[in-house]
């Protein structure tokens, strides 16, 4: 690796965090706006014209909050607890492709941080390390809800987790590949239509799933208010509970891009090809339709019971994922489609 | 379940485009009830006199103890009402005060009165403090002011003549 690829890489990563962060703190105006109009409301509209500058009012108020860390708590860990929660969720759209090869100062870029191999792969290692933060915030507090909650996180996370990493199967199989890119090279060569009918179900428990991956309601058992106050982040105040939040919509955001980049053909759009600067538009469209969808999950549908939300992780959702792994490959051999699997290749 | 969820996601979708419901309250605001109870105002008759007596059956009735009066004599050379005595203080303590109403139906002479004003605010303590100044309603006319001179013998009568029995 060169000095210039170097730099390449570095810049690229710095405005995909810059990107993240900044789309964090929109994403809560969105979300409050749309949360709002689906609840027959106008929502936040005082700070800067149609609201646009709250997000930036919240950030000041945060900071300026006092930090308390509990007499009794784990000092060590409830200040990395955070951290651990919200450097997954920025680390983990590396591999996610917002482009194909635009030519920028005589350079061919590749819209990508990191193109590895087992891309996919990846993704499910990173977004579970979350869970760490999440767990070790609940235990480190040293409060029982707190504690609840965060065993809540992980007893929920690897019920869905299942379910995720099995609709993860069907997009590897007919791309024969965990690389990212290709995956997104079989949707081009595929057509997205197709791409969707040999994998009907994976969609469906994605969307389903990753918003038990987020923590987001119905699934948000860990910070029910009803019965654990705020969950994992009771103790937290100040910038600490900003990071737990940053941490939760940033991953809305990567959970977002990864499902359009994985079934609704990531950066692929019209004239995509011949202006690869529609790359990003593409995808950033693609993201805030399918935050919408979270949003307005949210808005529709009640908390369920902590003992349902179990049973549909391991009852329906497991074996509609072994299914849909099934569904997938029989289709891929059936039709003859996709890369065929070749051992040792 | 599938039907069920796709109808409470189509209430929630269908609800974005309808008119919202909040209302822009420094900017737009949503007239009381009719039998809202808002801030204090101390009454005058139609001559400008205030209805105000000073009898303290207001502060007596008042279930918070927010209302503070002192009463003093009234002369046909400076008077301040009809009859014989006047409020010569009148505080309400709008931090007690529980917006009862109480006072309102204490008063033999109608002339305090909970009106319409919700938007009480302060910046410390002594604020809160509302004098008579500030709860005495304007003269109807500038002429009118009190306290003034009148021709002795007409205001012998702190109440006023009950006109309708039934009223």
């Amino acid at each position: 690796m060169d000095t210039a690829s170097v730099i390449e890489v570095i810049i690229k990563s710095a405005i995909l965090l810059l990107v993240m962060t900044g789309g964090f703190a929109y994403l809560t105006l969105y979300e409050r706006k749309v949360l709002a109009r689906l609840q027959v409301r106008i929502g936040p509209n005082r700070a800067g014209p149609l609201g646009i500058l709250q997000p930036i009012a919240d950030a000041i108020k945060l900071i300026f909050k006092e930090e308390l860390i509990p007499a009794s708590a784990h000092k060590f860990i409830f200040i990395l607890a955070p951290v651990i929660t919200v450097l997954p969720a920025l680390v983990i759209t590396a591999v996610i492709p917002w482009g194909g090869t635009v030519n920028l100062f005589g350079r061919q870029v590749h819209l990508e941080v990191a193109d590895i191999n087992v891309g996919v792969l990846y993704i499910t290692a990173v977004a579970s390390i979350a869970v760490y933060g999440i767990t070790l915030a609940g235990w480190s507090s040293n409060n029982k809800y707190a504690m609840l909650g965060g065993l809540r996180a992980s007893a929920q996370m690897i019920s869905y987790e299942l379910g995720l990493g099995l609709a993860f199967i069907s997009p590897i199989i007919i791309a024969g590949s965990m690389r990212v890119t290709d995956i997104i090279q079989a949707q081009a060569d595929l057509g997205i239509i197709k791409w969707l009918l040999l994998q009907p179900l994976a969609p469906i428990i994605f969307l389903v799933a990753s918003i038990a991956e987020v923590n987001r309601a119905p699934f948000d058992m860990p910070e029910a208010e009803q019965e654990l106050t705020a969950g994992y982040h009771t103790e937290y105040s100040g910038m600490k509970f900003a990071l737990f939040f940053m941490a939760e919509y940033i991953k809305m955001i990567a959970v977002s891009a990864i499902a359009a980049t994985l079934f609704f053909g990531g950066y692929l759009g019209p004239f995509v090809d011949r202006w690869p600067g529609l790359g990003p538009v593409y995808l950033l469209i693609k993201i805030v339709i399918l935050l919408f969808w979270m949003i307005w999950i949210r808005a529709t549908i009640p908390r369920i019971r902590y003992d349902r939300l179990m049973a549909f992780g391991w009852k329906v959702l497991l074996p509609v994922g072994l299914l849909s792994v099934f569904l997938s490959a029989v289709l891929v051999l059936v039709f003859n489609v996709g890369v065929p699997f070749t051992p040792g290749g | 379940m599938l039907k069920e969820f796709a109808r409470g996601l189509w209430t929630t979708f269908r609800s974005m485009f309808e008119k919202p419901v909040t209302v822009q309250y420094p900017e737009v605001k949503r007239p009381v009830r009719t039998r809202f109870k808002g801030r204090h105002t101390l009454k005058r008759y139609p001559d400008g006199l205030e209805k105000c007596i000073g009898c303290s059956l207001c502060a007596a009735a008042c279930p918070a103890d927010a209302i503070f009066v002192e009463s003093a004599e009234n002369t046909d050379e400076a008077r301040y009402s009809p009859g014989e005595r006047y409020a010569s203080t009148y505080e309400i303590n709008m931090l007690r005060c529980i917006y009862c109403g109480y006072c309102e139906d204490a008063c033999p002479t109608e002339a305090i009165v909970l009106g319409d004003n919700y938007e009480l605010s302060f910046t410390d303590r002594a604020q809160a403090i509302y004098t008579k100044e500030m709860l005495l309603e304007s003269v109807p006319e500038p002429s009118q002011t009190t306290p003034r001179k009148v021709e002795p013998g007409i205001f012998t009568r702190s109440i006023p003549v009950m006109q309708d029995p039934h009223d």
